[in-house]
């Protein structure tokens, strides 16, 4: 059944086999005209431009402001009848200069600045950047700091899926999925509140280790955790994967190969959805990874479907990751004891001058870091996010550039709509996955 | 070709000259390294000291950073190409690798460094009709304007 709909989709890209359509200037799927080109014409100059060939052609602006566009996506449509021919990404409605910010916070500072970008996963984008401050630093975390990072990490991945569970259901038109992917998701954020203080935007790993250790209990809410969630997964499944309705929406829609996900540089969910496995936990082993033991789902079809079903598969190895860790835990510190780069504790201020001086430091000009350039990168829920730094040895970067698996899957976008419905492009934006606030950064 | 290289915290760092690019872009194609992962740039204008570049690299103002990946070796490899101020033109690597695509569209946008051959080189995240260009360090980070000022102290 799905391998029909697949051939059906696909009959169009056929023609051409594996990556070179989207090595097309002309004729590829994608509608390279201006944003000034797509806005609506008035009434005069439509009855100007009567050429017979452009009548059956419409375009057609989606967005910025759309509810199933994740945010402030705005799309270009170029439709015959009701399939999408050529379309445009058109990006930026967001954009808030956070790598230009970047520059002028110091490295203290920073990881708050980062953490607002991919917004349904802020731990990633803190994790990237501090790894990259680690390395130009050339100082090693404790090995707590470590699995806290990585334990609070896969407890991110989980809540980011469950949003996208929730959001894909919304755009489907399964409302009742919205609910029960957001309750979900709510006791991840619980657990976040606890540990890190805030639900979203936690500034929480941070240079150097990690802002605060564990609360005590933390066991027992990992484990209430551990118990709730994956009877949830079971109802998901109940509820969405074999509805026939949810599948005949999903299956076959949306579909790209390989060659075409490696050659527009898609990454994460998307490309592992076309059969490849490429995940840099198991590939490119950054923190502990290479001590737990979890699997890398690949799906077999490329199509929306198979990215839904990774994403709600990648919710269990997580789970799977965090039971490990829950017993795997080393006791130690919980971030770097070097004086230039954690601020004492609060109560050494009052006792000791040089703590005093080195608490100044650090919160008025921060510390400095070696020159260099780094590139350092981890596994989003998304794809690859990179964080590439320049410093010049002062205490602020000299250039911070955040490579977003969001901005480059996006590429993918016109591609995987080329022949659908325009009906079907709500669910393909969906399967992306974008969160426009890493998009646009 | 003889392409200068440099390591850096354990990561392999060419720095080919502009012309070399897209020769050296298709050997590394060849060679199994199947994606870009990254391309962005830097202005070095207000970091003259700096001291990491080989010793038959010109600096210039603007360099153009390319991360690439080979998935059968897991290597990366960073390609890092001075671009002069006063014409900073560069190859566009959209027939080698189309997902750079919207990366270079970025990065012409943030930097006003133009690629040859692109074929839709036109702002990304700026509106359409903005003037300069924001990552260069000379562009100011502006200030909101604000109504009351301080009055002098009579103090």
């Amino acid at each position: 059944m799905t391998s029909e709909v697949v051939e059906t989709s696909n009959h169009r890209s056929s023609v051409l086999s594996n990556d070179k359509r989207v090595r097309l200037r002309e004729g590829s799927a994608v509608l390279r005209i201006s944003e000034s080109d797509a806005t609506p014409k008035v009434a005069n100059d439509i009855t100007e431009t009567s050429d017979p060939s452009e009548e059956t052609r419409m375009i057609l602006n989606m967005g910025p402001s759309h509810p199933s566009t994740h945010g402030v996506l705005r799309l270009i449509l170029e439709l015959e009848g009701e399939t999408v021919e050529r379309s445009k990404p058109v990006i930026g409605y967001l954009h808030t200069g956070m790598e230009k910010t970047a520059e002028t916070l110091s490295y203290a500072q920073g990881s708050t600045n980062v953490t607002r970008m991919d917004y349904a996963s802020p731990l990633f984008t803190e994790l990237a950047f501090s790894l990259a401050v680690e390395k130009l630093l050339e100082i090693e975390v404790p090995p707590r700091a470590t699995w806290i990072r990585m334990l609070m990490c896969e407890l991110n991945r989980i809540s980011s899926h469950l949003l996208f569970q929730a959001t894909n259901g919304m755009d489907l038109g399964a409302v009742s999925m919205m609910i029960y992917g957001w309750r979900e998701r709510e006791e991840v954020l619980r657990f976040f509140e606890k540990v890190t203080g805030l639900r979203m935007n936690h500034n929480y790993i941070r240079p150097g280790g990690v802002a605060v250790d564990l609360h005590d209990g933390w066991q027992a809410d990992l484990r209430n955790l551990l118990e709730i969630i994956p009877p949830r997964l079971d109802e998901y499944d109940d509820l969405l994967t074999g509805q026939p309705l949810f599948q005949k929406r999903l299956q076959g829609v949306g579909s790209l190969n390989t060659s075409e996900a490696l050659a527009l540089s898609a990454t994460g969910p998307i490309l592992r959805s076309t059969g490849y496995d490429w995940d840099l936990r198991k590939d490119e082993p950054y923190l502990a990874y290479d001590q737990v033991d979890f699997d890398v789902i690949v799906g077999t079809h490329g199509d929306s479907f198979d990215r839904f079903a990774i994403r709600l598969n990648e919710v269990r190895e997580s789970l799977r990751i965090v039971e490990q860790i829950l017993d795997l835990m080393p006791s130690g510190d919980y971030r770097i004891q070097d004086k230039k780069i954690t601020p004492p504790p609060r109560a050494r201020i009052d006792e000791s001058m040089e703590a005093l001086i080195h608490h100044f430091k650090i919160f008025t000009e921060g510390f400095h870091v070696p020159p260099g350039e780094v590139y350092a990168a981890v596994e989003s829920p998304r794809g690859e996010l990179g964080c590439y730094l320049v410093s010049d040895g002062s205490p602020n970067p000299y250039r911070m550039h955040i490579r977003g698996p969001s901005f480059v899957n996006l590429q993918t976008l016109p591609h995987l709509m080329r022949g659908g419905l325009i009906a079907d492009a709500v669910a393909v934006i969906s399967s992306i996955d974008p969160i426009m606030g890493e998009v646009d950064r | 070709m003889n392409i200068p290289t440099v390591e850096t915290f354990g990561q392999q760092v060419l720095h080919p000259k502009v012309e070399e690019l897209i020769d050296l872009a298709t050997e590394l194609r060849q060679e199994g390294f199947n994606m870009v992962v990254d391309l962005t740039a830097v202005d070095y204008s207000s970091f003259p000291t700096r001291t990491d570049l080989p010793e038959n690299v010109k600096p210039e103002r603007f360099e153009v950073v390319i991360s690439m990946i080979n998935h059968q070796t897991r290597e990366r490899l960073r390609l890092r190409v001075q671009i002069q101020e006063e014409n900073p033109v560069v190859p566009s690597l959209f027939d080698l690798y189309p997902g750079t695509e919207s990366m270079e569209r970025e990065v012409f946008d943030m930097f006003g460094i133009n690629f040859s051959d692109h074929p839709d080189l036109t702002r990304i995240l700026m509106p359409e009709d903005w003037v300069g260009h924001p990552l260069r360090k000379d562009f100011s980070v502006g200030q909101i304007p604000v109504q009351f000022k301080a009055s002098k102290a009579k103090r």
